[in-house]
Formats: C-alpha cells, structure tokens, sequence
C-alpha cells in the first residue's frame, strides 16, 4: 500500500505533463486555442437552443441555461470517458518499450477533460449575466458536484480502456451507448415530460444525478443538495472502486493484446 | 567488492499464440461455443537464471527468436514472467527505440520533458539538464520544430540524450545504436564507455559481435528460450561465430 503511494507521487509529474500534452496537442494550430473550450459549448447550446425553443418549446425557465448546464455535464462525462478509453491502445508503443504504470493514461485523459470543462466556467458565467441571474458566492459550490463526476468518469474510464483491450468491439458499441444516455438525461428536456411509467429509467441513469447536481448549483443558485450528493458519491465510489480493481486484475495482461 | 545488482531466478515466459487473434466478442463467443478456443503455448523463456553484478558490461547474443528481446522486457520490468522471480535493485533507464515515447506533434522542447516525465523523472531534474540534453542530441537549433518533422537519425540523438542523461544505475540498450550517422554512433559508443567508467551497469543487445567483444565483459547466450552457454565474452563469443 505505501510502496504504490510512493509510486503515484513518484509519477505525479508524468501525470501533469500528460493532461499538458492532451491540451495542448487539442488545440495546437488552431488560431483561438483554448478559446475553443469556451466557443464549443456556446455554440452547441445556441443551435439546441435554436432548435428546441422554436420546435418543441418546452416550459421551462431560463432554457439556455438549463441546457448548457446539462450539455457542459454531459460532454464531460462523453468525451472524458471516450477518450479514456482509447488511451491503453493509443499509448501501447510506449507501454511496449518502458515501465509506466498504466492507469496514468486513462486517468491523464478523464483529468484533462477536467480541466476543459474548468475552461468553460467562464461561458458559463457569461450566460448566467446574459440571463440575468447574478452568480452568487454559492456557485463555487459547482466544485462538489464536479469532484465526484470526476471520480465517476475516472472510473468508468478505467473499465473502458481495460476492456476494449480485449474487445475492440467496445469502440463502436460504446458510441450508441452514448446516444442512447444523451437522451436519457435530462439535458434538453424536462424531467417532467418523461410518463411516470418510464421515469425509472432516470432513476437508473447514473448522469441524471450528476446532472442534477450541477443544475442544483448553478441553474438553481443553491447549493447541491445532500440527497442528490450521496447518490452521487456512491456511484462515484462503485465504479471507481470496480475500475480499480477490473484494472489492476488485468493491467499485466495489455502487452499482450497491444 | 561484487555486488549483484539484478538477480534473475527461474524466470519462465509463456505466450498463448492462439490461432487466429480473436480481437472482437462476437468472434469470441462464436468460438467458445464451437469449443475452438484453443491457445497455442508458446514458450519463449525456459527457466532462466542468472545474476549480473553493480558494474557489469553484459551482453545478450543469440539468433533471431531465440528470446534476447522477451528478456529485456522482462528486465525493464514491461512484461511480468509467467513464472520465477526478478530482482532489481536500482533504476533502470531502457533505451526507448525510435519514436515510442515522443508525442510527434510536439516539439522538442516539449517532449525532453514528456520523454523523461516518462522515464520517472522530475521537473526540476530536467530543467536542470535540459541544455546538455539539447547539446548532446545537438538539436539546439530545432529546440521549437514538432518532432514529426524529424529525421529518424535526430530522433534516435534525441532519445539516445534524453534516456543517458540520466546516468541510472542500469542502462539496457537494445540494437538502438544502429541509426544516426557512424559520428554519432561514436559519440554514443563513447558517452556508454563513459558510464560504464562512472559504474554504471549496462546491458546491450546486438548482433554485432564486434561491439559485443569490445564492451562486454560478459556474455549470455540465449537459444531457443533456454541458457546455451554463459561466462566470459571472448570464449562465448569465439563459439557464437562458429
């Protein structure tokens, strides 16, 4: 135990310098940069906005906000995750050649989305002023909710990247997973449009209670509600705690398959 | 005083090469209905056993397949044995080969630091010997370039510097001395002299003998996954050639 504690502060830098390179290799060339993070939500959410406020108008309060809230969340979870997944794969060269220990790959991924989705705040902040609600100091709360996801994601993220070693198939399943969770979360709709008979699928979906959470912060100008919170840092728990151990049991295994 | 420095105790390596490699789950549980999962052991490493001291030059000779490879793995400590046991006792510094370890759309600069983050390193060390990194792969002058943009021969430098900068207490190299010009070739021939001089421990694979008899001090012969001989360079040597 204390001698893999050592490991992981021995390895710390590495850690730092591949979410460095993630950034950095994202937006190099690109004129804006990092101004992309910021752009990239915005954008998304004016052309749902678009969409769903003309088509389907749907009574909510503040839609925009509603939405970009529930996108920034959703994006997270999609992109830190997806790209965790392929980073066993992407890095076997290196795996190959040097002794790294490997979780620092996917979990150099879930962190650099992390700190893309710390580059939207201030997006965010834009479109609460736009929208006239005042950010209040109980948005720093945001930090809760955020720390758990991350936790989640990095977990996830671990069983992904462990298993597609095996099955490549994940790759592609994994996509229409996606799909089908974007539209069993409330991000562009309301939670009351779903009929009661089907309502337990929200209750199952573990990005309901993350999305929840956010929105409880930052749509809401509350702080996270306890119960929301501890459903949310059990999944966190459950799936990190099973990420650990799926990736542990098989990590001397990857060469092979790589 | 000797003192031995990696212990190698009946270290055995199995593979499964099965078949055909079963990559998706529909062919996987296609096949274990049909009950044709078989695996095809293949053992690439039969008990192995061996120690080499704090200073020890030590060469790995054998023809292709005979498994110098699978061991160096073993001893960079990127392959687990199937069975028995390594012991290391300081840091390792595995030469990488060419390209693994660099990110290319990354410059120079950028992936000294990548490339010995990797290699356990802090930023503070790197810092500190970023310029002789830079003068030894004599790189200054494309300190800012991508290294995709890199001749194979400027990669090698680059690796070559980054991964004996370090002066670790084990150095492995792996066949990487072949690229690069015959100047820089002597120039790396000259900085490994230069640690083994300082103490450190170094084992090379090549099948160049040439280099083998003038570095080495021993040698182990490797065919077929199983010890063929093990000893003084010069007489392994001889009977390697015949």
């Amino acid at each position: 135990m204390l001698a893999s504690l050592k490991k992981i502060l021995k390895y710390k830098y590495l850690l730092c310098v591949l979410v460095e390179r993630d950034i950095k290799t994202k937006y190099r060339r690109s004129v804006l940069g990092v101004l992309w993070s910021m752009l990239n939500p915005l954008l998304m959410m004016i052309i749902t906005a678009m969409v769903f406020s003309t088509l389907f108008r749907f009574a909510i309060e503040n839609y925009v906000l509603y939405l970009l809230v529930g996108q920034v969340a959703f994006t997270f979870f999609a992109e830190s995750t997806n790209f965790a997944m392929g980073s066993i794969l992407q890095n076997g060269a290196l795996i190959k050649k040097v002794y790294v220990p490997k979780y620092l790959f996917p979990a150099s991924r879930v962190m650099s989305s992390c700190v893309n989705l710390l580059f939207t705040v201030p997006a965010i902040v834009i479109m609460m002023l736009y929208t006239g609600q005042t950010p209040t100091w109980r948005i720093i709360s945001f930090i809760i909710p955020l720390i758990l996801m991350l936790a989640f994601c990095m977990g996830v993220g671990l069983i992904l990247s462990a298993c597609v070693i095996y099955f490549r198939d994940i790759y592609h399943l994994y996509g229409v997973l996606l799909t089908a969770l974007n539209y069993a979360t409330p991000i562009f709709y309301p939670e009351s449009i779903v009929p009661a008979q089907y309502q337990w699928i929200l209750t199952i979906n573990p990005l309901y209670y993350y999305v929840k959470g956010f929105r409880e912060v930052v749509y809401n100008d509350g702080i996270p509600e306890l119960h929301t919170m501890g459903i949310c840092f059990g999944i966190a728990m459950v799936f990190l705690v099973a990420g650990i151990l799926i990736f542990r049991k098989v990590q001397n295994q990857f060469i092979l398959y790589i | 005083m000797v003192e031995t420095i990696i212990n190698v105790e009946h270290v055995t390596m199995k593979f499964n090469l099965m078949e055909e490699k079963v990559d998706t789950l529909k062919e996987y549980v296609v096949k274990l209905i049909k009950g044709k999962l078989f695996y095809n052991e293949f053992i690439a490493l039969h008990d192995i056993s061996f120690t080499i001291d704090r200073g020890d030059i030590f060469g790995f000779i054998g023809f292709n397949g005979a498994g110098k490879s699978t061991m160096l793995k073993i001893l960079a400590e990127v392959l687990k044995p199937t069975q028995g046991r390594v012991t290391v006792k300081g840091s390792i510094a595995p030469l990488i080969e060419v390209g693994a370890g660099f990110d290319p759309e990354l410059t120079a600069k950028e992936n000294i630091f990548l490339n010995g983050a990797i290699l356990g390193h802090s930023k503070k060390f790197l810092e500190k010997h970023f310029d002789a990194i830079l003068d030894f792969a004599a790189l200054r002058d494309f300190v800012n370039v991508p290294v995709k943009n890199f001749s194979s021969g400027m990669y090698a430098r680059l690796g070559f510097a980054i991964a004996t900068e370090v002066r670790p207490d084990i150095l492995i190299v792996d066949e990487v001395l072949s690229v690069g010009d015959y100047k820089f070739q002597e120039k790396c021939e000259k900085r490994i002299q230069e640690m083994i001089n300082n103490g450190t421990t170094v084992i090379l694979v090549s099948h160049d003998i040439g280099m083998i008899r003038r570095l080495c001090n021993k040698v182990v012969w490797l065919d077929h996954g199983r010890i063929k001989d093990i000893g003084d360079t010069e007489r392994i040597c001889r009977m390697y050639e015949r």
